[in-house]
């Protein structure tokens, strides 16, 4: 059948630049670049572009530019180049269409809407560069009070496990098997180097990886890959995955290619078989159940780690969390509408979830007007793009975020959405040797302790801006932010003033 | 309900934001003095309080009532007056009534009515409650659902005296120099959005437990939502108001010990946390992880009294000034040591404590006189 679909991305090579020295045809993953030997010459099949600028960045003599194919139709607000395009696609393969990443709709982006707060006169900034400045963060499950024994001052209250965490800022859950080995160490070297956890997915974990246990969230999904005593014993938090915000509702699928040999091995399976994660948890159909899993994974691991429960943020948000705090969960992880993911319908990523902004304020009001918000942690993710949106998350009412996406692009991740092919140019979502190889741990690790430390810095800048120097301070202090172009409703959901009021 | 928000915080801002004046003396010896010295060291400080709000909490004036509530309340009309007695009566065993003695000023203009009542709680009405928790409730119930009344205190053998105007003014519409307590605090007021409502002005009052307090608390946002979770009401959006609960959840009601709370409300950073010895160590992380949503973060000095007991704060890395002075058995804290030394020049010891560690004066350990006191001195 001759396709109907045009290209997305145009390629213009510079003949004054090119040198044909086919760096591009070896980087491209997407057999877009050739060499014609008989010209002398490299050429280009446009229309398998994806736009990941990989040949761009890699061209010795930047004689390459990647640019959207103008696509001029005629103008139509409903039946957008994009509509057309996924029409063309079923039409041509009747499948469900997958896509990797987040939702790229133009949802409203609540972070865009949230302005911090700044001291004046009344109350001295504080300068991070000589004052101390707190982002030590403690996640697990507080009591409602402290006991101390009066006569002679000594604690008696026992705190449940906590999680300590020097910068509020993790790397969130992808399985080894949608990334590759060398990023999951990058993930690991870099939360032991800066103090924090990385997420294993739901993958398992490899033998080579135990040693950053102490900084691990082993998760725990609806397809059990990976799981077993010693997985869940060197972790240091265990996370019940019932759900992802790219793909609310919808299980895991990790094509049978992309299951080599090392993956096999780390999640149980038989080589080459595709791993199918039900789209629920089959031992949880209620918050009962969800409380045994959660205590009996208390009990497999002594009650040494907090118990995460991860959801995806839907429109019961708010009365799930109340439940899962209820069943056990110590820490509660939400993720949002833009969370990504390496595989998703995307017509369940494009349409199905809510804004994590809206999602977090109204799961941190619900649990503070039943009085239990103390009894587990709050982390987000879904879209976390910069400090900023670290620094509106804390003050919304979160004890710390998740990065995945952002994790990547410091990576060398574009977002062109093909993490779903194996085909990933950056070498990051992918389990081809030869590609997974373009990720250099050591590098990979550099690159990312350099991000949460840049981000950390800027956290400290804007508390200190606040007069403030201790995240906990900021942590749910909704008057630190106001809204600026949004409705009573949404104002009224954020718990947040208009700017000037 | 009442909105006392609309009253004291007319803009409508997240905070009354104020600086001030603070000063408290207290005799450990449990000895009663005038007010006239407090007056004039407070009076001193003229210059930080703007003539927006003074005030004074006197403790241990009521000796003959001592174990009777003393409630002073604010009417702004005679109904209100009628609709709080007739509530009292409802409510408590009303010992004894008067109005509170004052003497026209010509500073103070428009001034409310205040009288105080000494009342014994009818316990069949109590329900199981503490007495204490149904004291807090009946002021809370006057406060917000009266419309021309409010509960300036309501401890025993204690009293709130403030209003709009000048501490030293205030003082004088109060005839403060009729009265001895052994412990005594005072405020002058800078805020910079009231109207003017006598109820605004400092001390805060909560049972016995009052607060003066200097600063503002950038952590307010928080402190104000953890505090909802346990039942306060925060209807001023003052700062103070902050602090107040925060004393009384921690320590009426958890029964911590000061050093504690002092601990929770100014703690130790992290790093030396990490230093300390594993028992302290242990006792302060778990503080922090916690109450840390009342960590009081921002400038802030507070002087928090209660029945026997007064104690001087400020912020870990002390944004707002707090000097103490000790003479013999005599505690001093105040803003500024020229206050201190106008009216006690020969101080044994004077110091600036270290941000976040509580200066405690108390009659269970009354302070023991020194031998030689050695003028200007640190007196070790
Ligand atoms: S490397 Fe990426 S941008 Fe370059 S041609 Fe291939 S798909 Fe297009
Ligand atoms: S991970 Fe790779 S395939 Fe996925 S969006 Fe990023 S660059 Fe593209």
């Amino acid at each position: 059948m001759k396709t109907y679909l045009p290209s997305r991305f145009i390629i213009e090579r510079d003949p004054s630049r090119c040198i044909q020295c086919k760096v591009c045809v070896n980087q491209c993953t997407f057999d877009v670049h050739y060499y014609d030997a008989e010209d002398d010459e490299v050429r280009s099949h446009e229309e398998n572009c994806v736009g990941c600028h990989r040949c761009v960045i890699f061209c010795p003599t930047n004689a390459l530019t990647v640019r959207r194919n103008p696509l001029d139709y005629r103008e139509n607000y409903n039946w957008r180049p994009e509509v057309i395009e996924d029409i063309i696609k079923q039409s041509e393969t009747g499948g469900v269409l997958l896509t990797g990443m987040g939702n790229d709709k133009g949802y409203p982006i609540y972070w865009d809407h949230l302005l911090l707060n700044a001291s004046q006169v009344t109350n001295p900034s504080i300068d991070p560069l000589r004052e101390p400045m707190e982002l030590t963060t403690y996640l697990g499950q507080k009591p409602d009070r402290v006991e101390i024994e009066p006569s002679s001052l000594s604690l008696k209250t026992q705190l449940a496990p906590q999680v300590k965490l020097d910068t509020p800022i993790m790397f969130a859950a992808m399985s080894y098997g949608a990334v590759s080995i060398n990023v999951h160490k990058s993930l690991a070297r870099a939360a032991a180097g800066a103090g924090t956890l990385w997420n294993t997915g739901e993958g398992g974990l490899h033998p080579e990886l135990y040693k950053y246990g102490n900084n691990t969230v082993a998760q725990v999904a609806s397809g059990r890959f990976g799981v077993h005593p010693e997985y869940l014993d060197v972790a240091r938090v265990i996370e019940i995955k019932i759900g992802q915000g790219a793909k609310p509702g919808i299980g895991g699928h990790l094509p049978g290619e992309k299951v080599s040999a090392e993956v096999s091995a780390t999640r149980m399976i038989p080589e080459g078989t595709d791993a199918l994660s039900p789209a629920p948890q089959h031992d949880i159909y209620s918050i009962e159940d969800l409380a045994q899993l959660v205590y009996a994974l208390k009990e497999a691991t002594n009650y040494t780690k907090p118990i995460a429960v991860k959801i995806a943020a839907v429109h019961n948000s708010a009365a799930i969390a109340s439940g899962m705090v209820r069943a056990g969960a110590d820490i509660i992880v939400l993720d949002g509408l833009r969370g990504g993911t390496g595989a998703t319908p995307k017509i369940i990523r494009d349409n199905v979830g809510i804004p994590i902004e809206l999602a977090l304020a109204s799961v941190d009001t619900r649990l503070r007007q039943e009085g239990i918000r103390n009894q587990a942690s709050i982390v987000i993710s879904g879209g976390i793009r910069n400090s900023g949106d670290v620094a509106k998350a804390i003050a919304l009412g979160a004890d710390a975020v998740y990065i995945g996406t952002a994790a990547l692009v410091a990576l060398g991740c574009t977002l062109c959405q093909q993490c779903h092919t194996g085909k990933c140019a950056w070498g990051i979502c992918t389990s081809n040797p030869a590609l997974t190889k373009r990720v250099n741990p050591d590098i990979g690790a550099r690159r990312l302790t350099n991000l949460l430390r840049g981000w950390s810095l800027e956290l400290k800048d804007i508390l200190g801006g606040m007069g403030i120097n201790a995240i906990e301070s900021l942590r749910g202090n909704r008057l630190q932010l106001r809204g600026i172009g949004l409705t009573d409703t949404e104002l009224e959901i954020l718990g947040v003033k208009m700017a000037g009021s | 309900m009442r909105e006392l928000n609309n009253i004291n915080n007319f803009y409508h801002d997240d905070k009354v934001i104020d600086a001030c004046s603070l000063f408290g003396m207290m005799d450990t010896s449990g000895k009663q003095f005038s007010g006239e010295g407090v007056v004039r060291a407070i009076a001193n400080m003229h210059i930080r309080g703007n003539g927006l709000g003074g005030g004074f909490a006197v403790y241990g004036l009521y000796p003959e009532y001592a174990e009777f509530y003393a409630f002073h309340i604010m009417y702004l009309s005679h109904e209100g007056q009628a609709q709080v007695e007739a509530f009292l009566k409802q409510r408590f065993y009303v010992i004894h009534v008067e109005e509170v003695p004052t003497k026209p000023t010509p500073a103070i203009s428009n001034p409310p009515l205040v009288w105080r009542y000494f009342l014994e709680v009818k316990t069949e009405e109590t329900k199981g409650q503490s007495l204490d928790d149904y004291v807090v409730e009946k002021v809370i119930e006057i406060n917000t659902k009266v419309k021309d009344a409010f509960v300036f205190s309501s401890g025993k053998n204690m009293a709130v005296f403030k209003g709009v105007g000048y501490p030293e003014e205030i003082a004088e519409y109060f005839c403060l120099d009729e009265y001895t307590g052994y412990l005594w605090t005072a405020h002058g007021r800078f805020p910079t959005n009231t109207p003017g409502w006598w109820g605004g002005a400092h001390p805060f009052d909560i049972l016995d437990w009052t607060v003066v307090h200097n600063g503002e608390i950038s952590s307010y946002g928080i402190n104000r939502r953890y505090l909802e979770q346990f039942g306060y009401q925060c209807t001023m959006q003052t700062d103070t108001e902050v602090v107040a609960y925060a004393v009384d959840l921690l320590m009426r009601k958890h029964g911590l010990p000061i050093e504690i709370v002092a601990d929770i409300m100014a703690p130790p950073l992290w790093e030396q946390i990490e230093r300390m010895p594993s028992k302290e160590q242990n006792i302060c992380r778990t503080l922090r992880q916690v109450y840390g949503s009342l960590l009081l973060n921002g400038p802030f000095t507070v002087i928090i009294a209660h029945q026997g007991e007064m104690i001087g704060l400020t912020d870990r890395i002390r944004l707002r000034p707090l000097t103490v002075g000790i003479k013999g058995s005599v505690l001093y804290l105040s803003s500024e040591e020229s206050a201190i030394r106008l009216i006690c020049p020969d101080l044994d010891r004077t110091w600036i404590p270290v941000g976040g560690e509580p200066v405690v004066g108390s009659l269970e350990k009354p302070l023991i006189p020194q031998e030689v006191a050695i003028a200007g001195g640190d007196g070790i």
